[in-house]
């Protein structure tokens, strides 16, 4: 602040400074300002639902809900279906939780529980942190030259063995929703590990020191006590891991062969709604472009949905102890 | 639990277990104890395997290309050897440059709005429950919003795809991060430290500016170099707003290069130099981002001290 005002004389300095006009002037306008730069966040979310609607309006009005159960994508006779995509984003989001959510609640637990020495879990939280780091184009890349040729004996074994099952009745060629499904569980373990981490961290010291008291065991005060207790964090990150995986795009893109037609094999070629985004997006026009949009919608719904009702779970699930 | 009394006419005496009260590996419960620690250590072991085998093929496939002229020479065209990643490492910060001088203001200015000035209320849940909505918007959404608004309407000087595009894309990415790291760090300053600023006369302009913004330098500066690493690596946003160019960046207004799309076009082409390149354009940035979380680590860690 400027001292310009006080002089050495005893009773100015006890006047009252008036603060001047432009002093008062710079505080609302500065408080105005910021007010604008939050509501950026509602003019941003609002105006990617609007453009994105208003970009696949026409497709809707077109295909109408039959885009979700029809599985042709014709850019020739104008005729688009989703199916395969919608079905390949559910599948590999689900079956890729599946795997990731005991790998990354375990890892969480051993993390927080003292299994370890403390150097040791400290290195493990800072490794699963720096895979979270990885660029998905990388890890794409990865998988396209290290991980597919690597697991393909192991897929085809399966199919040698569960060939009977509509899951698994075509050989392993290359890229397919398997080693997509794989590749997705590397990338959203490190969410699932990082927020069931800081749930156990938060549970309170007082509730295992209650649970080792009466005698359980390090497993029964993990599963009677602590995870109970931090049921509602673990699941609000799991579905904020179902969001992630199902948006995720570019190492999806570059592993699951980006098939049109639909198959029930996981071992084949598939198509997520995002993967199909990026690869055609660049080069549509017209009516694709419209049913790319009303892809985009399906997508929008599905994520915001999963968000959704991920705060509410944390929120509603949120033990008292 | 079941027990075998040998009490000798008291009753309650079977309610207590009369084992020892030592450590019995043998019991069942023990056994199970070992069994599931034993588990969850293999879950820790797969859960970090990924993370060295892809640093160890990026650092051995792509380390080995490394070369100065890697970053001075153009990506050869395809079928011709040679040739390196020069204008995708330019597009890459550049862009990145862009998304943060979007982001960082505007983020850092919501969350002082959301922290020092909204009474909590209607608005201010509308915009943090807002803010993690828009965090969960996928990445290519993102690219097509933008597409939407800036690429297919051609706002900037008629230019369809640009390096401000990608730039506009990445900064909404950025965006969520950047107001929750700042609202969460200024919520770690202490009142006092207002009230004391208040106290000697200063406004609320001066008391967020010089007080409470630079007690929170840490957190946030923190959670900024988080999210800009990762804007740096993101693809799908980019793939067709800023798409890519073989050449040299020709200003901010037309297509520009990056590593990620470049790492994308090339690892999907069906030659060797440019899969080669790809690797390399892995490695660069890997590096950069690991570097850039370390030092985001390291920043927290000094201050700290």
């Amino acid at each position: 602040m400027p001292t310009d005002s006080f002089s050495p004389t005893q009773a100015d300095a006890y006047t009252l400074r008036r603060r001047p006009p432009s002093e008062k002037l710079l505080d609302t306008g500065f408080r105005q300002l910021t007010l604008v730069m939050a509501s950026m966040v509602a003019v941003v979310l609002i105006s990617i639902f609007l453009v994105v609607f208003t970009g696949a309006r026409e497709a809707i009005g077109e295909f109408g809900l039959s885009f979700l159960t029809t599985s042709g994508w014709d850019a020739v006779n104008q005729q688009y279906g989703a199916f395969v995509a919608i079905y390949g984003t559910l599948v590999t989001s689900i079956l890729s939780l599946m795997v990731a959510v005991p790998l990354g609640v375990g890892t969480a637990i051993l993390i927080t529980e003292d299994v370890l020495p403390r150097a040791i879990r400290n290195a493990v939280g800072l490794m699963v942190e720096l895979l979270a780091a990885i660029p998905s184009v990388v890890l794409g890349l990865w998988a396209i030259f290290v991980m597919e040729p690597a697991i393909r004996p192991a897929l085809n074994l399966l199919h040698a063995w569960f060939g009977w099952s509509p899951f698994f009745d075509t050989t392993a060629q290359g890229p397919g929703m398997a080693p997509a499904i794989l590749i997705l569980v590397v990338m959203v373990l490190p969410i699932i590990t990082a927020i069931s981490r800081d749930a156990l961290n938060q549970v309170p010291i007082e509730l295992r020191q209650g649970a080792y008291g009466v005698g359980t065991t390090r497993w029964g005060a993990i599963f009677s006590v602590i995870l109970p207790a931090a049921i509602s964090a673990i699941t609000g990150g799991v579905m904020l891991a179902l969001g992630r995986a199902m948006g995720e795009t570019m190492a999806v893109t570059m592993i699951i062969g980006n098939a049109i037609n639909f198959n029930t094999s996981l071992l084949a070629p598939g198509n997520t709604i995002a993967s199909m985004l990026a690869n055609q997006f660049g080069e549509a026009d017209g009516m694709q472009v419209s049913a790319l949009m009303y892809a985009a919608v399906i997508l929008m719904i599905l994520t915001f949905t999963v968000n959704v009702l991920a705060q509410w779970i944390v929120r509603r699930l949120s033990l008292r102890y | 639990m079941a027990t075998t009394t040998i009490s000798s006419g008291n009753q309650r005496s079977d309610l207590f277990d009369r084992r020892p009260l030592t450590f019995d590996p043998s019991l069942k419960r023990n056994r199970i104890n070992r069994v599931l620690t034993t588990v969850a250590g293999i879950f820790g072991a797969i859960a970090v395997l990924p993370l060295f085998l892809v640093l160890l093929y990026v650092l051995f496939q792509g380390g080995r290309l490394l070369s100065p002229t890697l970053f001075t020479q153009l990506p050869p065209p395809p079928g011709l050897e040679g040739g390196g990643i020069g204008n995708a490492v330019i597009g890459t910060i550049l862009v990145t440059l862009i998304a943060s001088a979007i982001a960082i203001p505007i983020g850092v200015g919501g969350g002082i709005y959301l922290n020092e000035y909204s009474a909590r209320g209607w608005f201010s849940q509308f915009v943090s429950f807002g803010n993690d909505i828009l965090a969960g918007v996928p990445s290519i959404i993102t690219g097509v919003f933008v597409y939407g608004i800036v690429v297919s309407t051609r706002l900037f000087f008629n230019q369809s795809f640009s390096a401000v595009a990608g730039g506009i894309a990445l900064a909404v990415l950025m965006l969520p991060t950047v107001i929750k790291t700042t609202d969460e760090g200024l919520k770690l300053v202490p009142q006092e430290l207002r009230w004391g600023s208040y106290g000697i006369g200063a406004s609320k302009f001066v008391t967020v500016m010089r007080i409470t913004l630079p007690a929170a330098f840490t957190p946030i500066a923190t959670g900024v170099v988080l999210a800009i690493a990762r804007a740096a690596g993101e693809t799908a946003p980019l793939i067709f707003t800023a798409l890519f160019s073989p050449f040299w960046p020709e200003g901010i207004f037309n297509p520009i290069a990056t590593m990620s799309v470049l790492i994308f076009n090339f690892s999907i082409m069906p030659y060797e130099a440019q899969n080669e390149l790809a690797w390399a354009a892995s490695f660069v940035l890997v590096v950069m981002i690991l570097a850039a979380n370390l030092f985001a680590r390291w920043i927290s860690k000094v201050s700290r001290a």
